[in-house]
C-alpha cells in the first residue's frame, strides 16, 4: 500500500477525489456482497460443508448405523478402492457408457440444429418438439425404455425376432445393456444440445455465410467453415457439460435395473456414481462411499481440465493461423494497391 | 430378500397407502403440538397419560393399523390418545432415516416399526436407544404372548435387552398353479403334493418331471426362481449369514451351502423361470403362468392376489408344506426409542397392538400371521380358509408350520448377503455362469459389504 501511494502533498487535488470515489464506492459494493450473500450462504451449507465434511468421512471406517463410533483409518478407504475390481469396473463402464452415449448425441446435436438453422415451415414446433425429451421424467422415461429393451417382452426383440435377426440380452449382456442404457440418455439430451447449438449459430453472422456463399461454399463447405468454428465455444461448453453429465450418470442405471444399485447382475452397467450409492446406501459404507465421492470429484476435475485445454491449445494454434490470415489480409489490399 | 417382505409388500395397498399418507398430512395440519410427558406416573392408567397426547408412529410400506380400523378402536380404548402415523414406503428408506435419527438422536417418533431385515443392527447397536422390555412393568406377561423365537431376534444373544414386541411374522408354505400342474399332468391337489415336496431333493425332481411334461404350457417352468429355493432354504440351516453371536459368517455356514447346492441344482436343471423377485416380468408372470410354484410366506398370498387379479381366483393353491422344513420369511416389531417425547403411551400402545385382538384382527383384515402365539393357535385364525386360493385352509396350514418353525441366528446384513446370492443365481439361470464361479463372484461381492 504504503509503496504505490503517491506522495499526497505533490498531488494535493487529486487526492479528495480519490478518498470521494472510494467513499461512494464501498457503500455499493458491500451491496453487491448483501445481493450475492444469500448464494453463498447456500453455498457454504450445501456445498462447501458437505465437501469438506465428505473428505473428513472419507477417512474413517465409517457407517451410518455406528456413527459415533467410527474410526480414523487415513487413506484406507482410498486404498481398498484403488486396489478393488468393483471400482475399476465402474470406472470403465462410466467411460464407455459416457462415450457412447455423449458422441453421437452432440454429433446428433449438432445436426440437428443446423437444419432448424434454416427457414423451415413449422420451425417453432420442430424446435419445442426436440425439447419435449429432455421434459419428460427420467424415470418415466427409463421405464419405458427398459420395457422396449426388455429381453423376453420388448417391443425391440420383437422386432428382430420379426426380421429373423437374433433376439439380444438387453439387459444380461455388457455391451447392449451398456447401449441400452445410453440411448436413454442420448434420447433425453439430444434435443437440448441441439437447442443450445442452434442459439449458438444464431449468433453467427450472416455476413458470413454470404461471403462463403458468394466465394462458392456449398452448405456443406459452409457448415465447416463457418458454422463450426463460430460454435466451438458452445461445443467446448457442451462437451464440458456432457463429460460431467456423463461422470455421474445415476438414475439411469439404476432405474434400468428396476431401482437396484448393482447395475446389473454381473454389474455390467454399473457406473461409479451407482457404485457410490451401493456402497453408501445399500452396503451402509459411508467411508468407502466418501471416498468414492471424492475420487470421482478429481476424475471430473482431471477430464473437464482435459477439455480445456485441449481446447486452449487448438485455440492457441488455430488463433495464430487466423492472426497470420488476417494480418495477410490487411496486407493484401495495399499490395493490390500499388 | 427380506427387505422385500415389506418393501414390495402387497402393492394393491399402495395406493390405499398413498391415500393414507395424504390424510396423515392433512391430520398434521390439524393436529396440535402433544403434551410432553416423557416420565409418566405409574398411575397415568392404561394408556400411558391421562393428558391429550399425539402420538407419532414410524412405519414403512403399508402396515395395515390404520386400514384394520385399529387407530379408531384405540381412540375409544383411550380417548385421549392420537395417532399419528409417519410412513415411509419402503423399508430400506425407512431404515436410512432411521439410522439418521439414532445416530443425531433426534426426531424419533415414539413408537418406531423395526424389520426383520435391520433388527439385529438395533439390537446389536442401539439396544441401549429403545426400551428394554424386559424392565417394563409387564414384562413377563408381554414376553409370554410371543412365539420364543420372535422374541428372541428381538433381543441381545445374553436375553438382557430386547428392542420390540412382535407385528406378524411370515411362515412359509409352497403356493402353486393347480391349473398349470394339471395341465402337465402331475398331482395337483394339496395332500398328496404335501407328500411329494417334503424335501429340496423330492421338490426338484418334481420340477424335473414338470419340465419334461409335453402338455405342460410352452415357455412355462415349474419354479419362479432359484432364489426362492435359496432364500428360503437358507434359513433352514443352524446358521445362514451370521454365527451364533450374530456376525456375519458365509464361509462356515451350513445354511448357505446346502441352500446354493439346491439353489443351483434348481438353475442348472433348468426348471426355474429365471425371473428376478419382485421385478415386473416376475410379477406379469403370476398371471401369465411363467412358472408354476414359489416359496410362499403368508404376506405373499395378498401378493398373489394382487398381481394375478380376481380372474385366477381358485387357479392358485397353496400345499401345506416347506420343502426340507418349516421356517420364516419377513416380519416386523414395534419399538418404543428411549428419546421418546411420550414414552409410556407410546408403551401402552404397543402393548395394546401385540395383544390377541388386535394381532387376529390383523390377519383377518390384513393377512398379517400373528407373532402372538395365543392370538396364532385363536380360532379365528386356525380355522380361516382363503376363497382365492382355491379354499385352502391357511390359518390351519400357516399355524402348523408356525408352530414347528426353527430360525437360526440373523445377522447385521442378511439383506444384503442374500442379495448377492441371489443375484449370482440369476446370472447362473440365465446366463449360463458356472455355479462355482457365481458363489465366487457373490463372496467378493459380500467382502464389499462386510468390509
Amino acid at each position: 500500500m504504503t509503496v504505490v501511494s503517491p506522495p499526497r502533498t505533490g498531488v494535493g487535488p487529486v487526492a479528495p477525489v480519490d478518498a470521494d470515489r472510494r467513499r461512494n464506492r464501498l457503500p455499493g459494493s458491500r451491496i453487491g456482497y448483501a445481493y450475492v450473500l444469500p448464494f453463498f450462504l447456500v453455498f457454504l451449507a450445501f456445498s462447501v460443508y458437505p465437501w469438506i465434511d465428505t473428505a473428513w468421512v472419507s477417512l474413517h471406517d465409517t457407517r451410518l448405523s455406528t456413527y459415533h463410533q467410527s474410526s480414523f483409518i487415513g487413506l484406507e478407504n482410498y486404498r481398498n478402492l484403488f486396489t478393488n475390481q468393483f471400482f475399476w469396473n465402474a470406472f470403465r463402464n462410466t467411460i464407455t457408457i459416457g462415450i457412447i452415449s455423449t458422441v453421437p448425441q452432440l454429433c446428433m446435436a449438432l445436426g440437428i440444429a443446423h437444419l432448424l438453422n434454416y427457414q423451415l415451415r413449422g420451425r417453432t414446433f420442430f424446435r419445442v418438439a426436440i425439447l419435449m425429451p429432455y421434459a419428460t421424467s427420467l424415470a418415466a422415461a427409463t421405464v419405458i425404455f427398459a420395457e422396449l429393451f426388455n429381453p423376453h417382452v420388448g417391443i425391440i426383440n420383437w422386432v428382430l425376432t420379426s426380421l429373423h435377426l437374433p433376439a439380444v440380452d438387453w439387459q444380461g449382456a455388457k455391451w447392449p445393456s451398456q447401449i441400452a442404457v445410453s440411448s436413454i440418455v442420448t434420447w433425453r439430451w439430444t434435443g437440448y444440445n441441439a437447442l443450445i447449438y442452434l442459439a449458438g449459430m444464431q449468433a453467427i453472422s450472416s455476413d458470413l455465410y454470404e461471403a462463403a456463399a458468394m466465394d462458392g461454399a456449398g452448405r456443406w463447405a459452409q457448415f465447416r467453415n463457418v458454422t463450426l468454428p463460430g460454435l466451438r465455444p458452445t461445443i467446448l461448453f457442451t462437451i464440458v457439460v456432457s463429460t460431467i453429465g456423463a461422470a455421474q450418470l445415476f438414475g439411469e442405471p439404476l432405474l434400468y435395473h428396476n431401482g437396484l444399485a448393482d447395475g446389473g447382475t454381473s454389474n455390467q452397467y454399473q457406473t461409479l456414481g451407482l457404485l457410490m450409492y451401493q456402497q453408501g446406501w445399500v452396503n451402509d459404507r459411508l467411508g468407502l462411499a466418501s471416498a468414492t465421492a471424492w475420487t470421482m470429484f478429481l476424475i471430473i476435475v482431471a477430464a473437464v481440465s482435459v477439455n480445456v485445454l485441449l481446447a486452449r491449445r487448438r485455440e492457441r494454434l488455430e488463433g495464430g493461423r487466423r492472426l497470420r490470415a488476417a494480418s495477410m489480409a490487411v496486407m493484401a489490399p495495399e499490395v493490390t494497391q500499388r | 430378500m427380506r427387505r422385500t417382505t415389506t418393501n414390495r409388500r402387497r402393492p394393491v395397498a399402495s395406493l390405499v397407502a398413498l391415500a393414507a399418507t395424504g390424510a396423515i398430512v392433512l391430520a398434521g395440519c390439524g393436529g396440535n403440538g402433544s403434551s410432553a410427558n416423557t416420565a409418566a406416573p405409574a398411575d397415568a392408567g392404561p394408556c400411558g397419560t391421562t393428558a391429550d397426547t399425539t402420538l407419532t408412529v414410524g412405519l414403512f410400506g403399508t402396515f395395515g393399523f390404520k386400514e384394520a380400523g385399529l387407530w379408531d378402536a384405540y381412540k375409544k380404548v383411550c380417548p385421549n390418545i392420537t395417532i399419528k402415523e409417519d410412513v415411509v414406503e419402503q423399508s430400506a428408506d425407512y431404515w436410512t432415516r432411521l439410522k439418521t435419527r439414532l445416530a443425531s438422536g433426534s426426531g424419533l417418533d415414539d413408537v418406531q416399526a423395526i424389520e426383520i431385515g435391520f433388527v439385529a443392527d438395533v439390537v446389536q447397536n442401539h439396544a441401549d436407544q429403545f426400551v428394554n422390555w424386559n424392565t417394563v412393568p409387564n414384562a413377563a406377561a408381554d414376553k409370554a404372548e410371543f412365539f420364543p423365537w420372535k422374541w428372541q431376534l428381538a433381543s441381545s444373544t445374553d436375553g438382557k435387552s430386547t428392542v420390540g414386541l412382535g407385528t406378524d411374522i411370515g411362515p412359509e408354505a409352497i403356493c402353486y398353479r393347480s391349473d398349470l400342474l394339471k395341465q402337465a399332468g402331475l398331482p395337483s391337489d394339496p395332500a398328496t403334493l404335501a407328500k411329494k415336496w417334503k424335501t429340496w431333493d423330492d421338490f426338484i425332481a418334481f420340477g424335473k418331471q414338470y419340465e419334461a411334461s409335453s402338455t405342460k404350457p410352452s415357455g412355462s417352468h415349474f419354479v419362479d426362481s432359484a432364489a426362492s429355493v435359496f432364500s428360503t432354504a437358507v434359513y433352514q440351516g443352524k446358521n445362514a449369514y451370521a454365527d451364533d453371536q450374530g456376525q456375519a459368517d458365509v464361509a462356515n455356514s451350513d445354511g448357505v451351502q446346502t441352500a446354493w447346492n439346491y439353489a443351483s441344482q434348481a438353475a442348472t436343471e433348468g426348471i426355474t423361470a429365471g425371473l428376478g423377485q419382485f421385478s415386473p416380468e416376475w410379477n406379469k408372470a403370476f398371471s401369465s403362468g411363467a412358472f408354476a410354484t414359489l416359496a410362499c410366506p403368508t404376506w405373499m398370498m395378498g401378493y398373489i392376489q394382487g398381481q394375478a387379479g380376481d380372474a385366477y381366483a381358485g387357479k392358485w393353491d397353496i400345499a401345506p408344506v416347506l420343502p426340507g422344513g418349516a421356517t420364516n420369511w419377513g416380519g416386523s416389531w414395534l419399538g418404543v426409542p428411549s428419546a421418546a417425547k411420550n414414552k409410556a403411551a407410546g408403551i401402552a400402545l404397543v402393548e395394546w397392538l401385540s395383544a390377541q385382538g388386535q394381532q387376529v384382527k390383523m390377519w383377518h383384515d390384513g393377512g398379517h400371521f400373528p407373532s402372538n402365539s395365543d392370538a396364532a393357535a385363536a380360532p379365528a385364525v386356525s380355522t380361516a380358509k382363503s376363497d382365492y386360493f382355491s379354499n385352502a385352509p391357511v390359518g390351519q396350514i400357516f399355524g402348523d408350520i408356525s408352530s414347528q418353525m426353527k430360525i437360526p441366528p440373523i445377522g447385521l446384513y442378511d439383506t444384503q448377503i442374500q442379495q448377492a446370492f441371489t443375484t449370482q443365481l440369476t446370472n447362473v439361470e440365465t446366463k449360463g455362469t458356472s455355479p462355482d464361479d457365481a458363489f465366487n463372484a457373490a463372496l467378493d461381492q459380500i467382502k464389499q459389504i462386510t468390509g
